[in-house]
């Protein structure tokens, strides 16, 4: 993929290790934003920037809502709101209905992402246990972005990516070491 | 969902037909997530067309109703952050207490969880008689249910739960009667709520209150409208009154933040003038 915009990561159990292993990887030259989405329980929020942010030297923080997107930072959803895009590059907040019983869901910022960066946005789901993500990848293709999984074989809980394998036509399929690497290909 | 069943000019050609024909603007409130909600009930309620669709909520009042009802959200629940409601029991409200009575405007308070939530800690601390409780929606369907006090049964034991969270000592089960699937709260909670219809994008302060509660509400507006809806917040309160957001939303950045001094660890701050 050439010009890539923005990368969003999505994941639910099993995929937090998988981001301690691929961040120290990452260049620090960066060219575009990261946005990380990871199911976890309400109240918990303020561990995961800090546990992330002491593995890279990108700078990780956690959204605020309408906070404008910036390339070389690492973003994290905060717990319990689904994460839109705006067509502005801006993020907003939405403390809607859970979705594949989740809040935040995968599927609603894959699903905004792909009509803000359309055919600039790569799009990468981890290991998981529901079939959040499946519907956004589908978004994300139709508008000709780049959908990514993690190698199922690789994740502790095969079932998301390998839902997402069965009816995605998915671009990439990643084991846990490649990530990285891959990652900063995208240019 | 098809996600791409409504398009951009589509959901600008709805915005501006709410406010020519029914006088309520959402131009000001954020995009992405109106859109899903508009494809979402496009969805659902499976129109024939987009131009069917526009129709009816023009010239179909009862739709226009329900179209309205669906593309705001509504969903709340009872002590949500029980933190932020062990603050007000602590801190917020006995420090109002001192006061002959006590104004509180609840705005945005969609199916009223919130409302009888601030209602039970009043009558706890002792409070209730002498507070009122402006609880005001955009939305007239929401504030019906608000009014009848009766929420799900299946929620009761995640609101315990929040409500031991924040400080409540009492057994939760004692401020409702089980009525088949749902819980009617008592009548002395809701004997100090007035709910009423107020649009936060067009309509003006009516009242002078101790405290101001508009909590993700905001998330949805842009930021002029949410600077806009802060400046009418500012006029409505009084000094050394108490305005809480969401968890999420703040006040830093807008016009009004230097008259304002933060609640410690809390999204809540104290007019100081």
């Amino acid at each position: 993929m050439t010009g890539c915009e923005a990368l969003v990561i999505g994941g639910s159990a099993g995929s937090l290790e998988v981001l301690l292993k691929a961040l120290p990887v990452l260049d620090v030259t960066l060219t575009f934003p990261i946005i990380i989405v990871i199911h976890r329980k309400h109240g918990a929020d303020s561990l995961l920037p800090d546990l992330l942010s002491s593995r890279t030297r990108l700078r990780v923080k956690e959204i605020d809502e309408k906070e404008a997107i910036i390339a070389g930072t690492i973003y994290i959803a905060p717990s319990d709101y689904h994460l839109l895009i705006e067509q502005n590059r801006t993020f907003s907040l939405d403390y809607s209905e859970k979705i594949n019983y989740s809040r935040p869901a995968i599927d609603v910022t894959f699903q905004t992402a792909a009509e803000v960066y359309k055919n600039k946005l790569a799009c990468l789901l981890l290991s998981g246990s529901n079939a959040d993500g499946v519907n956004g990848l589908k978004t994300v293709k139709r508008w000709g972005g780049l959908a990514l999984i993690q190698d199922p074989d690789s994740a502790q809980v095969a079932y998301m990516p390998a839902q997402a394998k069965l009816h995605v036509e998915i671009d990439e399929i990643l084991s846990i070491e490649n990530i990285g690497e891959f990652i900063n290909s995208l240019k | 969902m098809d996600i791409g069943a409504i398009n951009d000019e589509q959901v600008e050609l709805l915005l501006s037909d709410l406010l020519e024909h029914h006088g309520y603007d959402f131009t000001g409130y954020s995009k992405a997530s109106l859109k899903r909600r508009i494809t979402r009930l496009y969805g659902l309620d499976k129109a024939l067309s987009f131009a069917e669709f526009r129709y009816k909520i023009i010239n179909d009042n009862s739709y226009f109703k329900r179209f309205v009802e669906q593309i705001t959200v509504n969903v709340t629940e009872m002590f949500r952050d029980p933190a932020f409601f062990k603050t007000l029991r602590d801190d917020v409200l006995p420090a109002l207490g001192t006061y002959p009575f006590i104004r509180i405007w609840l705005a945005g308070c969609s199916t009223g969880e919130e409302a009888y939530s601030i209602s039970i800690i009043l009558k706890e601390l002792n409070l209730l008689h002498k507070s009122l409780i402006y609880a005001t929606d955009l939305n007239p369907v929401v504030l019906e249910k608000a009014a009848q006090g009766m929420f799900a049964m299946s929620q009761m034991k995640q609101y315990s739960e929040n409500y031991i969270a924040s400080g409540g000592t009492k057994d939760f089960s004692t401020y409702y009667t089980a009525n088949y699937s749902l819980a009617k709260f008592n009548e002395e909670l809701k004997s100090k709520m007035i709910f009423s219809t107020h649009n936060l994008v067009s309509d003006h302060s009516f009242n002078e209150f101790q405290l101001i509660l508009c909590r993700n509400v905001l998330i949805y507006f842009d930021r002029d409208l949410q600077h806009q809806v802060l400046d009418l917040f500012n006029e409505s309160l009084e000094e050394l009154g108490y305005l809480a957001l969401g968890t999420k939303e703040t006040i830093d950045f807008s016009n009004i933040a230097k008259y304002y001094k933060r609640v410690p660890a809390n999204k809540i701050w104290r007019k100081i003038k």
